[in-house]
């Protein structure tokens, strides 16, 4: 057991065997897969993580992604496929043997030891010397910044202070990857929001591998460089955050990711290099052809709030654009007030209805749109997207 | 928080002569434990002397030492089984007949004594075993197994599982996590279920009488004989004895079981 740790340290300095060459993938799942009873939480997810990287799992709750994550962490042994750490398959390995530590969702602290106890607890078990583990506790400590809490105990921490913690006692280890699981879920929002940004600090400092888990689809594109949006055990989408948001593969992910208008489309002609879509709700829409060519199968035209733009008159025209302009006539039927923007739903002659997000961009708006005024709404070809159904 | 302070007349009164039900005898046993009359219904003023008569019967000096044996050696028994078949219960997986298992361990709560007592004489003389200490300490350790199971079992459900986890995170082997984590954050119930076994075996008087044989009387058992014969003084006195040291056990058992709690609360997730 004395001899986990040591390894991974010296990997740390030394670049040890355990780590990747340059390009190659410090993870590498394959063909993973874990059925509980005869519900099948992962079912054959593939991924490849490089070294450095913050990636997030993504998901609606029971999408397998704390499945996956607790089979990094060897709480679960998947039924298929392999995990393969710096070129070796640790798939079956029990937890205590591998270079991996974990933050739990709910810290999971020792209550019956003091804050420094809890940090040094792994340090312990590891077999370091009395004299490394004092001071590699007070590194920690200062680095989550609870200097002077030391000798509490975890119910006399605030919640904030107890996921300071947890991160210090998981990190204290020098993983080779550190998981995170909802590890900001139990915060408020202002709170929240500083301990992104305050992660994403730490983890770039430190260089070390991170994946966090959340069903927070902000939390996800404001840290990770890359995302895994997982749906019913598989993965449905990797990419970085504003790939997954701008040109998401499936319609599910679209919806999941953000608001979003999405009409049905009945029939499509070919306009050199757009396509002219007709739909029932939205009538006839020009929009680029998409990268990945449209079969016979069924699809519809998705279009973000935020890339639509009202007016009384119709579009206002700019060079370039006006000979294909889609342009919706309608009343506003709804008005959200939600201070940065406002969003309007506005219910289109064509019968559909059509949500717009604008910026309230001047304090005094003399020329904010009121319940039931006429109005046009218009975007580009460009800002749509065109989405297998 | 005024209001529910304030006791109305009767309140006060009922409450009163429910306390005065219960424990006006046991207060006039421990006054009349210091009784001088040979009398047991006669006061004669205060003395010590049934204390100094109790320690100088050699018969009752045996039973006391013969039953404070029976409970210690049973309870560490019954706390060893207990624990391990509370573990089973509340962490293993879920194994084949778990349900019968914990309707097995639980039966004894619930069985009639006299039905215990009668089903193991019955086994120990079928085994043809000499029927004594370890008979009594064997029949004591099946009865009082199933409360310290309860006591442990209850509070490992309340423990969070992620912490065992945890501790295998950061290094531990599966039994060294258990080892480590899991049995400080319990070591108050088990103190606990050691104290109900210990208080619930030395004043078992049916089971005990069905498995004991000749010379190896408990505590319970000399005394039912000798008041057969008519109440001594000396019985007070006794009695007196054995409502302190359970006094002091129940006590410990609860300072026990609040420091447990105390320390579950810091181990809820948020």
């Amino acid at each position: 057991m004395t001899d986990e740790l040591p390894r991974t340290d010296a990997a740390a300095d030394a670049a040890g065997d355990a780590r990747p060459a340059a390009g190659e993938p410090l993870l590498r799942i394959e063909g993973v897969a874990k059925t509980f009873g005869t519900f099948r939480a992962v079912d054959g997810v593939s991924l490849d993580i490089k070294a450095g990287e913050f990636f997030a799992l993504l998901g609606p709750s029971g999408c397998g992604k704390t499945t996956l994550l607790r089979m990094l962490a060897g709480f679960e042994a998947p039924d298929e496929g392999r995990i393969l750490l710096g070129g070796k398959d640790i798939a079956q390995a029990l937890p205590h043997k591998r270079p991996i530590n974990m933050m739990f969702q709910n810290y999971a602290l020792f209550p019956h030891l003091t804050v420094r106890d809890n940090v040094a607890f792994g340090l312990r078990r590891a077999g370091m010397a009395r004299a490394d583990i004092a001071t590699r506790v007070a590194e920690m400590v200062a680095l989550v910044k609870l200097d002077g809490l030391e000798k509490r105990k975890p119910d006399q921490l605030s919640g904030g202070q107890r996921q300071r913690v947890a991160l210090a006692r998981a990190l204290a280890r020098r993983p080779q990857l550190l998981l995170l699981d909802e590890p900001l879920a139990a915060l408020d929002k202002k709170l929240r929001e500083n301990t992104q940004g305050e992660l994403m600090e730490l983890q770039r400092r430190l260089g070390m591998t991170f994946i966090i888990v959340t069903h927070d689809q902000e939390e996800a594109m404001t840290m990770a460089s890359r995302i895994g949006v997982m749906n019913a055990g598989r993965l449905a989408q990797v990419a970085g955050p504003r790939e997954l948001y701008e040109a998401p593969r499936s319609r599910w992910i679209a919806e999941f990711v953000g608001d979003i208008n999405l009409f049905d489309a009945e029939s499509k002609l070919r306009d050199g290099h757009r396509l002219v879509i007709g739909t029932r709700d939205a009538g006839t829409l020009v929009v680029a052809e998409p990268r990945q060519p449209v079969g016979e199968s069924r699809f519809s035209v998705a279009i973000r709030p935020e890339k639509i733009k009202l007016s009384r008159r119709g579009p206002v025209r700019e060079a370039g654009h006006e000979t294909a302009i889609n342009r919706l006539d309608g009343v506003i039927a709804d008005i959200c007030y939600l201070g940065g923007t406002t969003t309007y739903k506005v219910k289109l002659d064509t019968g559909g209805m059509v949500q717009a997000s604008v910026a309230n961009s001047a304090r005094l708006d003399v020329d904010a749109y009121s319940l039931n005024q006429q109005i046009v709404a218009w975007f580009t070809p460009d800002d749509c997207v065109v989405l297998p159904s | 928080m005024r209001k529910v302070s304030r006791l109305s007349r009767f309140n006060i009164a009922s409450l009163a002569l429910g306390l005065a039900f219960l424990y006006l005898p046991i207060l006039i046993l421990v006054i009349y434990s210091f009784n001088a009359s040979r009398l047991v219904t006669v006061w004669g003023g205060w003395s010590l002397r049934w204390y100094h008569e109790f320690f100088g019967d050699r018969a009752m000096i045996e039973a006391s030492w013969m039953s404070l044996r029976v409970a210690v050696a049973s309870a560490t028994i019954a706390t060893l089984i207990g624990t391990l078949a509370a573990v089973a219960l509340a962490r293993g997986e879920r194994f084949r007949g778990r349900t019968l298992f914990s309707g097995m361990l639980y039966a004894p709560l619930v069985m009639p004594e006299v039905i215990t007592g009668l089903s193991l004489l019955l086994l120990f003389v079928a085994l043809n075993a000499e029927r004594g200490f370890w008979t009594v300490t064997i029949a004591h350790t099946t009865l009082t197994m199933c409360f310290v199971a309860v006591v442990v079992q209850s509070r490992l459900g309340s423990l969070d599982r992620s912490l065992e986890e945890a501790a295998m995170d950061l290094g531990c082997a599966p039994v060294r996590a258990f080892l480590s984590v899991t049995l400080p954050l319990i070591a108050p119930a088990i103190v606990a279920g050691w104290m109900l076994a210990f208080t619930l075996s030395l004043d078992d008087l049916v089971i005990a009488s069905f498995t004991t044989g000749p010379g190896s009387a408990t505590l319970p058992i000399r005394i039912y004989s000798e008041v057969r014969l008519g109440v001594k003084p000396e019985i007070n006195a006794i009695c007196t004895l054995v409502i302190a040291l359970i006094a002091v056990v129940i006590v410990i058992a609860s300072l026990a079981s609040k420091l447990s709690s105390s320390q579950g609360e810091s181990a809820a997730p948020l």
